[in-house]
């Protein structure tokens, strides 16, 4: 079983409160002294692609569209035993709406499964959203993208006869779903799919294998809706709310079960 | 203007969700001078029918169509015939319906958006203002096409107040095909005894700060005695001491109870962004500089193991003298 994740570069979003700044001209934000990290969600959807190939055999492939940087996230990839890697060059450092960015990843994986296999991925992952905007809509405009089934927040995923069972996690529990052909998943994070650290002999391998690059416009998409990437969406404020609430600290335990049975007695 | 449709899962029933996205729908559709078009996918209950008979105006039901228990390739099929001449699209922040945005959205040749806390009209566009950086921002998105489809933080939206207008009945024939890639071979529902989380009127949570799940038994004791819900922070959920399903934050749980009651939770931003909606948060830790107290109202700065049997204890004696 072949499967093809799509993973994503962002500002590290594990920076203390006080440190986030945003830029409002550009509005995104400001990276100061931040790191350029591997979204996890996409890394959780990379370990659930690689015990699905531990388990049922074929290859992993990872994918991404990002600048320069985003090579990073490919090679830590490759580090993690990821059997093939290609990177869509963006040109500059724009937020492209969703849909421009599934356009991309859509030509993008068709041709990275065709190149590497000879024949379209088995299953597509992506991460179910990014910890920088977290809009989490890619996944399922990708799907519609390759004309394929869509199954969200999913947290493990087995091989079966002509195709997988899926389990993903719901309000109240979890479901167990069955996909028959190929299909695109959103992964979601459980206690089964945390990402392994690679090895330092790994990650030092990970810089001998090959790793492709493709220009925009090698993908035929480099039309102003893509590139632009606002005719889907476009964000037109961001801001960092202010905080009013002030904390007060109580002396004892006593106090704080007063306060808290006050509320309950309210309630 | 268009219709405004809200789409709705039978199975919800009129939940405080299924109220909330109606609110935000009815509003939309008053600020537009829309139609508000009720959709329920599956065979809706009669409380369900008469919450929305009460307020929209037209309600078009599917039963008998296999729309209960379906799976998401047969509801999208479903929407993409039933919301053809919609202007905006609502859904609720369930499982089925973040999963279905994008895709209607697509089909329709429209522009969808997640996690909707606020509906603005734009002229001829739509704006979702929604939370960006787990939280540590608000952002404003323009739907640049039509219709809009956006799921919503259902529960953070004002129920709207039944009118005393007649609703226009609809029972549209679907015809879908029966094919099915996608199977749903079995639900699981795992219980965080009694109240669901996003319900919940008192909500005690705990996180990292446990260091493992033997603690959260003492956690259960005290939600027992509180009547509480019982929550997790990511980290805990990852660790595999309590179930996903508990899981508070951007990515789990939305809650909006009186009280959310956070132990040995430092308050990551995207745990904070799953409490928003609570209308006072308590905080115990160990740390003073902890972020969870700049959203909590008071806090105290002791050891859980020490706090929370002392906790039990005088609530337990505070409610029996009561």
């Amino acid at each position: 079983m072949n499967v093809l994740v799509c993973m994503k570069q962002i500002l590290d979003p594990d920076i203390p409160a006080r440190e986030f700044r945003i830029d409002p001209g550009a509005r995104e934000a400001v990276r100061g002294s931040a790191d350029l990290v591997a979204n996890i969600f996409c890394e959780n959807a990379l370990e659930t692609a690689l015990q699905l190939r531990a388990a049922a055999g074929g290859q992993v492939a990872v994918l991404t569209y990002g600048t320069d940087d985003a090579e990073d996230v490919l090679r830590k990839a490759l580090a993690m035993k990821a059997d093939a890697a290609a990177l869509v060059e963006k040109e500059d450092a724009s937020h492209p709406d969703a849909l421009a960015v599934a356009k991309v990843l859509a030509a993008a994986a068709r041709r990275l499964a065709d190149e590497t296999w000879g024949a379209p991925a088995d299953l597509v992952m992506v991460g179910r959203e990014s910890g920088d905007w977290g809009v989490g809509q890619t996944g399922g405009l990708l799907a519609e993208e390759l004309g394929l089934p869509f199954v969200a927040l999913v947290d493990h995923v087995e091989s079966r006869e002509g195709g997988v069972r899926l389990r993903r996690q719901t309000d109240s529990g979890f479901e167990i779903l069955e996909v028959d052909g190929p299909a695109v998943v959103s992964i979601t994070n459980s206690d089964s799919n945390l990402p392994r650290i690679p090895k330092t002999r790994d990650v030092m391998r990970s810089y001998k294998k090959p790793l492709e690059r493709w220009p925009l416009a090698d993908l035929g998409l480099d039309g102003e809706d893509v590139r632009g990437g606002t005719s889907y969406y476009e964000l037109v404020e961001l801001e960092i709310p202010e905080q009013t609430i002030s904390c007060e600290i109580v002396e004892d335990v006593d106090t704080f079960a007063e306060r808290v049975a006050s509320i309950m007695n309210g309630a | 203007m268009s219709d405004v449709v809200v789409c709705l899962h039978a199975a919800q029933g009129w939940d405080r969700a299924a109220q909330g996205v109606v609110g935000a729908g009815r509003e939309l559709a008053a600020a537009t001078s829309a139609k508000l078009r009720a959709v329920v996918l599956g065979t809706a209950s009669e409380p369900l029918v008469n919450g929305l008979a009460d307020r929209v105006d037209i309600l078009q039901l599917t039963d008998g169509q296999g729309l209960d228990n379906a799976d998401g390739e047969r509801l999208l099929a479903a929407l993409t015939v039933l919301c053809q001449n919609a202007g905006t699209v609502l859904l609720g922040s369930d499982v089925q319906s973040q999963e279905l945005a994008p895709r209607l959205a697509h089909r329709l040749g429209g522009s969808s958006m997640a996690d909707g806390v606020e509906l603005i009209a734009a002229g001829d566009l739509l704006r979702v203002r929604r939370a960006a950086y787990g939280g540590r921002a608000a952002a404003v998105y323009e739907l640049k096409r039509r219709p809009a489809v956006v799921w919503l933080r259902a529960r953070s939206f004002a129920p709207a107040p039944a009118r005393d207008e007649t609703v226009e009945l609809q029972r549209p024939v679907l015809n879908l095909a029966p094919k099915a890639s996608v199977r749903v071979v079995e639900r699981r529902v795992e219980k965080s005894d009694g109240v669901p989380l996003e319900e919940a009127a008192l909500v005690v949570s705990g996180g990292r700060g446990l260091g493992g799940p033997e603690p959260f038994e003492d956690l259960k004791k005290l939600a027992d005695v509180m009547g509480a819900a019982i929550g997790a922070s990511r980290v805990a959920c990852d660790e595999g001491w309590v179930p996903p399903s508990w899981q508070v934050g951007q990515t789990g749980k939305k809650v909006a109870p009186d009280l959310y009651l956070a132990i040995g939770i430092s308050g990551a931003a995207q745990h904070l962004l799953g409490i928003t909606d609570a209308k006072v948060v308590a905080a115990i830790n160990t740390d003073p500089d902890a972020p969870i107290l700049k959203q909590a109202s008071f806090a105290l700065i002791e050891d859980y193991k020490k706090a929370v049997p002392a906790l039990i204890e005088k609530l337990a004696a505070l409610r029996s003298d009561s």
